[in-house]
């Protein structure tokens, strides 16, 4: 056997060196963050509780005891936000493709379709999601439609978030659907396959992927929009808590429904970050930068 | 005659890419179209797929004038495969779904007896055993080995093959040239541009010479390297083979 030497097991000097230096580097850094992050901490507190009005504030807005008894009623407003959100994604995901689908369409018999999508996403991307919120909220009902019934104010709420969350949504896929690259497109129709099944198996798969990112940070956004169908008088988490104030006379049910939708957002945040870097590590595998 | 193209021409906005061009492809013949790039040489191959509107003249496929806007596109584009370039393998499937895609939403194949038929094409070309991987793990050779079994596996009855060696290192070469050699014994009609000279030489039955949109000159490829008659054509030869370090 040649007398050969295993690079991994007997490093150079010099390598040796330069894992020390980045070694010492790091622990210095990690000083550092710890050190600066303490010091920040302790002044905001500082400066937090030397405010002249800090005790009151901590009364009307930090009682533990108003938290605990109002917990249960705001968390089955949750329940329906919760509800709310399942149905508005499921609604975005198939309205806001179906969008994206038609603004695709090239042949000239679709231009008023085109002009139509495009309409509709540069109308409801402009509204401010409040106003679109009380149009549907106060408008259809008062449309008085016998069949329609009494629509409850949760289901007007959710179709307000999916008219809204659709034209951001068709967006996002058709920024994906253009970035498969045309020689894509080009193979799958020299085989033969039609324009829609090379958008189905061809295109689409790749878009969705690619998409998967920015969709993700648009379903965070979801997530606390939900709170808004409280204006409408759903009884939600918001809504649930609001009674709960004015219950108690003391803010704290707030504060309680506001750190619930942060607890449900985080897992959503981390999930979309992770997916991500993933996709990036991908792209530029390997590289330092 | 599988293949008879009359006066083809082809404009984009108003700048010509193909003038007028006449050409004919026989059963089990090859035909090699040389010519620098931008000479049209793959302009005409995408119209002969129907890729591209032509501006005017006839395309006709086993005497089926093709280019009647009239007739089922994605039907003949079945019967005509084309490889290209770049390889454009599809980038979210494997190697052996880029195969079977086709066969079941195409062909309407069942899946199991797509699969028999993608894992006996990969065995041809040495890559059964890594049907599950993804064309980005795999070299250049061995993608567009895997394009052309893609355009093969739906018997195509002609084969339009881009310069599909042109994207490849050197030594990559010579397996994708061995296939089609394969493919020519086995009777597959094949129209391909190239810059491969001494293949199209040896392997090609005729040789079409593209420059500016026109034929210049064409005939048996023995004949048509030994002693070509065209001035243009004479200096194309020579600046080709003076770079590639052929002969």
């Amino acid at each position: 056997m040649p007398n050969t030497k295993s690079p991994s097991l007997e490093p150079s000097q010099i390598e040796l060196d330069r894992r020390a230096f980045r070694h010492s580097r790091k622990r210095r850094s990690t000083l550092v963050a710890f050190i600066s992050t303490c010091a920040f901490a302790i002044i905001g507190y500082l400066s937090l509780t030397s405010a002249p009005g800090w005790d009151r504030v901590k009364q009307s807005f930090f009682n533990f005891d108003t938290a605990s008894s109002a917990l249960p009623h705001i968390l089955d407003g949750l329940l329906l936000n919760l509800r709310v959100l399942l149905y508005s994604a499921i609604g975005v995901l198939f309205f806001g493709l179906a969008l994206a689908l038609l603004r695709t369409l090239r042949s000239p018999i679709f231009t008023p379709i085109r002009l139509l999508v495009r309409g509709y996403v540069d109308l409801f991307r402009g509204l401010p999601l409040i106003i679109v919120l009380y149009l549907v909220g106060f408008g259809i009902p008062g449309l008085r439609l016998e069949f329609l019934g009494r629509v409850p104010a949760e289901v007007l709420g959710t179709v307000a978030l999916i008219l809204t969350y659709s034209a951001y949504v068709a967006e996002v896929f058709r920024a994906g659907i253009e970035a498969v690259h045309p020689s894509q497109r080009l193979a799958a129709r020299s085989l033969g396959l039609t324009y829609a099944q090379t958008m189905r198996l061809v295109v689409l798969p790749q878009a969705l992927r690619k998409v998967a990112p920015p969709l993700m940070n648009d379903f965070v956004s979801l997530q606390k929009d939900v709170g808004l169908i409280s204006v409408l008088g759903a009884v939600d988490a918001v809504r649930g808590a609001q009674i709960e104030v004015a219950h108690f006379a003391n803010f704290t049910p707030y504060v309680v429904a506001g750190l619930l939708f942060v607890l449900l957002a985080i897992p959503t945040v981390r999930l979309a970050d992770y997916v991500t870097n993933r996709l990036a590590k991908r792209e530029q595998a390997g590289a330092l930068l | 005659m599988i293949l008879n193209v009359k006066g083809l021409e082809k404009s984009f906005d108003d700048k010509a890419v193909l003038k007028g061009i006449d050409l004919e492809v026989y059963r089990g013949q090859i035909v090699a179209l040389i010519g620098s790039s931008g000479s049209g040489k793959s302009t005409l191959l995408r119209t002969i797929n129907l890729l591209e509107e032509i501006s005017d003249g006839q395309i006709f496929l086993n005497d089926e004038d093709i280019s009647d806007p009239r007739i089922n596109q994605d039907q003949i584009r079945r019967q005509i495969g084309l490889v290209f370039q770049a390889y454009n393998l599809f980038a979210h499937l494997s190697i052996e779904e880029n195969i079977t895609l086709a066969l079941r939403h195409v062909k309407g194949m069942k899946a199991a007896e797509a699969k028999t038929k993608a894992l006996a094409l990969l065995d041809r070309i040495g890559l059964a055993d890594k049907s599950d991987s993804y064309p980005d793990k795999l070299s250049g050779g061995q993608q567009q080995r895997t394009a052309i079994m893609r355009a093969v596996a739906l018997e195509p009855t002609l084969l339009l093959l881009d310069e599909v060696t042109s994207a490849l290192d050197p030594e990559l070469v010579g397996e994708v040239l061995e296939l089609i050699r394969d493919l020519k014994a086995g009777g597959t009609s094949i129209l391909m541009a190239t810059h491969e000279l001494s293949f199209a030489r040896d392997v090609a039955d005729w040789v079409v010479f593209l420059d500016g949109g026109v034929i210049i000159e064409e005939g048996p490829a023995k004949e048509f390297f030994s002693n070509p008659q065209n001035p243009r054509t004479v200096e194309f030869l020579q600046r080709l083979r003076r770079r590639a370090g052929d002969q």
